[in-house]
């Protein structure tokens, strides 16, 4: 690992020395023509991109993890989990392939229609909206880490001792007032590594959100717009042509991914850890 | 408000196993009642379709007919879910939620009622772990979890939890079979105490308990390893210790067999 970023930060360094812009605010990346680049609208793009993506797939994989688990008769919650299973190991360039194909041409009439009716909230504002958009990619996203979080979801529900569920249905509480009850705050820790899980493979994504950004650069909230770029996205789409200036940049930027996966998990653990001696551990 | 329950001809299934057969009795309201008998026999499957607690288990079924002051448990009508606020359940191990703390864990069942002012929940928090002689030993740690403390004291928390609801029955699978002999007669002394507002229904392993703090005491056994269990005889304990009608209930308590 330590060898790893060394190389890294070797790699990066004599493109940063060159670099015109400043690194972490400028929005323009051209490190092979005007050496001017800088990290600001990736970074932006790839946490917006991943935030969206978490926020729509987490209530999703939870409701269809709680559904497996404690809802479903035993052999559909087997061949269901079995599915998520699958799912979980499709290739991303397939989803990618997916999303340009049937899901960019598909959702352009809806998201007009948010942008028509909903277009007051800033979100959805904007004049140029257009199927390749940031909102497209989270979808995809959302749609490549639902499985994942499913999964280990589905995993942590059924850890959940029988006992903690007696003592709730003894009560008298009914089925979904037993899962608040016993079964959400024992899987909760368990879920948000899985959050945390999904939403680090949606921000190192490459192909997917290359195939369907059109790999602009700027930084706006109008998510419904052909507008857009990510992180992984940018390197997959540069390293090919890049300058050896060109290539440091991209590994600058591949150092600051890596940098905000750090900040992402660490945040996660802290959550986790400030409720430690309640997480059921000692008993 | 402590009340009587009348069973008659239950059966009890797991899939097709019937586990126990035709039992039929009247528990008496404000007093306790202990269910003895050897491993196997029913008397815990018994227990949990009082409460119809039974029926959670996939497959498994009740027939015949429970009344709770003349209230039909299985009746059409009536909510499982309902039945389980009227009776209320302390099993075999302490089972505190583990993400609560000693607060919450007494709070659990009002909070199911819907919301309640947090004075009024304060009050009954305090008078439950009063109830269960527990209030002087946590008063300077609500907040702290409930899984920290001794074994005893976490179950003393789980029928804190169970009467904090005010239930008409309580019932208890084996309460003291996880716990040393001081926390055990910390929970007998309780049930006493407790027996003046609750109906006590108890299962336990330990005869001598059963004598010490049961009124009446049911003897279950079963005929032969996948038979039935059935209810032998049932009867004031004193005359079930002393004098029983059954040679075998006369062999189980003194040790023949079981």
């Amino acid at each position: 690992m330590a060898a790893i970023a060394v190389f890294l930060v070797v790699e990066a360094v004599p493109a940063l020395r060159v670099n015109k812009g400043d690194f972490f605010s400028e929005v323009i990346w051209d490190p092979n023509g005007t050496q001017t680049f800088g990290i600001a609208a990736l970074a932006f793009g790839t946490v917006i991109s991943s935030l969206l993506a978490l926020v729509m797939a987490l209530p999703v994989a939870v409701g269809v993890a709680l559904f497996i688990s404690h809802y479903a008769p035993r052999r559909l919650a087997g061949l269901l989990g079995y599915v998520i299973d699958l799912l979980a190991a499709v290739p991303s360039v397939v989803y990618g392939l997916w999303g340009v194909v049937f899901l960019v041409p598909f959702i352009t009439g809806p998201w007009k229609f948010l942008n028509e009716y909903l277009g007051w909230i800033p979100l959805f504002a904007g004049d140029s909206v257009a199927g390749r958009s940031v909102l497209t990619a989270s979808v995809i996203l959302a749609v490549m880490i639902l499985p994942i979080i499913a999964a280990i979801s589905r995993e942590v529900f059924l850890q959940v001792p029988r006992s903690h569920e007696e003592a709730a249905l003894a009560l008298g509480a009914t089925r979904w007032e037993m899962i608040r009850m016993a079964v959400l705050p024992f899987g909760r820790p368990g879920v948000i590594s899985a959050a945390m899980l999904g939403l680090g493979r949606a921000m190192g994504e490459t192909i997917a959100v290359a195939l369907v950004l059109p790999a602009t650069f700027g930084i706006s909230f109008q998510i419904l717009t052909a507008q857009g770029n990510s992180i992984a996205a940018n390197i997959a789409n540069g390293f090919g042509e890049a300058t050896p200036i060109g290539r440091g940049a991209l590994i600058a930027s591949g150092l600051v991914l890596f940098a905000i996966t750090l900040v992402v998990n660490i945040a996660a653990r802290l959550v986790i850890a400030r409720r430690k001696e309640f997480s059921g551990a000692a008993a | 408000m402590a009340k009587q329950i009348t069973v008659s001809g239950l059966d009890a299934y797991y899939g097709s196993h019937k586990a126990i057969e035709d039992v039929s009795m009247t528990i008496e309201p404000a007093s306790i009642t202990a269910f003895i008998g050897p491993s196997g026999c029913g008397k815990s499957t018994f227990l949990r379709t009082l409460n119809r607690m039974h029926e959670v288990i996939p497959g498994a079924r009740v027939q015949g007919k429970v009344m709770l002051d003349g209230q039909d448990l299985y009746a059409g009508d009536i909510e499982p879910v309902s039945v389980r606020r009227m009776i209320g359940m302390v099993f075999q191990r302490p089972n505190p939620f583990p993400t609560m703390s000693i607060y919450e864990n007494v709070a659990a069942g009002l909070r199911l009622n819907g919301r309640q002012a947090k004075s009024k929940t304060d009050d009954v928090v305090e008078r439950s772990l009063r109830g269960a002689n527990l209030w002087n030993e946590v008063k300077d740690r609500l907040n702290k979890p409930g899984a920290g403390l001794s074994g005893g004291q976490q179950q003393r928390l789980c029928i804190a939890r169970a009467i904090a609801v005010q239930p008409d029955v309580l019932l208890m699978d084996e309460p003291c079979s996880a716990l040393d002999p001081i926390s055990t007669l910390a929970i007998e002394d309780l049930m006493v105490e407790l027996k003046s507002e609750f109906t006590i229904v108890i299962v336990t392993h330990n005869m001598q308990q059963a004598a010490r703090v049961s009124d009446r005491t049911a003897f279950f056994n079963l005929a032969g390893q996948g038979q039935p269990g059935k209810v032998i005889e049932m009867d004031e304990t004193s005359r079930i210790f002393t004098n029983p009608s059954e040679k075998a209930t006369e062999d189980y308590i003194t040790g023949r067999f079981g």
